[in-house]
């Protein structure tokens, strides 16, 4: 098993003629916990229309947002947004009741491409992977991890996992890319 | 490995993504202090253990995150039906009548 260290500076891990891993830039997340009737007052005050049913996206300049559950989305964008969603979202505090937590600093996000990135995938994750279309992506299970799961492209992905976890779910698909490019 | 539906995601999606947590509809007596020593006892570990539907909690944790409820055979380990937490609790014909 490869052995990976625990602080991840950005760039290439692992690159083959399967697969490449690279860890991104980092970037601002917040978590969005907020009641279904709240959520129009938020959109709008974001500039981002939450999507509402669980694994869409949406995407309004820089900043993305996921639903990873009937209450709860993921938003990510620039670092220099990050002060504006803040206070966007403090402002209407009052109208709507909800819990925005910048989780910035608690995952670090890969992104997976290659020929082979969904089998790359597979080596960790029980779902079908099909059923994620390009645009989508869900909250799901790595190797045992919970990761967040965004798909770009048919065999583009990017995974948000916990930083504690990273060495962990890093080292398998390191090793991954090696074996696959065996094959 | 099972395949289970969750009730809020509309997908059904493999077991390792669920958490087992116990079995469903269990009241907590609305007021602990005047319970007897046998409702607390009952309520806290006095289960049904069903050989048959088996009316239990699961939780999509590496998912939604959300509790949901679900009749599952404990004979066959069939899932029969699966409802949101809250929901009223299926008459037993009505799931395993479906299934068959």
């Amino acid at each position: 098993m490869t052995q990976l260290p625990t602080h991840f500076e950005s760039g290439q891990l692992s690159a083959t003629s399967a697969a490449r891993v690279t860890v991104v830039e980092p970037m601002a997340r917040f978590s969005l916990r907020a009641g279904q009737g709240d959520v129009t007052a938020i959109s709008e005050a974001l500039d981002l229309a939450l999507p509402t049913k669980i694994g869409q996206r949406t995407k309004a300049g820089a900043t993305e947002a996921m639903c990873l559950g009937p209450d709860e989305w993921v938003i990510i964008a620039p670092d220099s947004e990050a002060v504006r969603l803040e206070s966007a979202c403090t402002a209407i505090y009052d109208q709507a009741p909800h819990s925005l937590t910048a989780i910035s600093d608690r995952e670090i996000t890969v992104r997976i491409d290659g020929p082979r990135a969904a089998d790359l995938l597979t080596l960790g994750c029980p779902r079908d992977l099909d059923a994620i279309l390009p645009n989508e992506g869900r909250r799901t299970v790595f190797d045992g991890v919970t990761v967040v799961l965004w798909r770009d492209a048919e065999q583009e992905f990017r995974l948000d996992v916990w930083r504690s976890f990273a060495p962990h779910a890093l080292s398998l698909l390191v090793t991954g890319c090696t074996e696959l490019a065996l094959e | 490995m099972l395949l289970i539906k969750c009730p809020y995601c509309d997908e059904t999606l493999p077991e390792l993504e669920f958490a087992y947590a116990g079995e469903a509809h269990i009241t907590r007596p609305p007021t602990p202090a005047e319970a007897s020593d046998e409702e607390w006892r009952d309520f806290l570990f006095i289960r049904s253990n069903v050989k048959g539907a088996h009316y239990e909690r699961w939780r999509h944790v590496h998912g939604c995150g959300r509790f949901f409820n679900a009749v599952r055979d404990t004979v066959s380990d069939r899932f029969l039906v699966t409802y949101p937490a809250g929901g009223l609790r299926p008459a037993v014909d009505d799931v395993t009548g479906s299934s068959k």
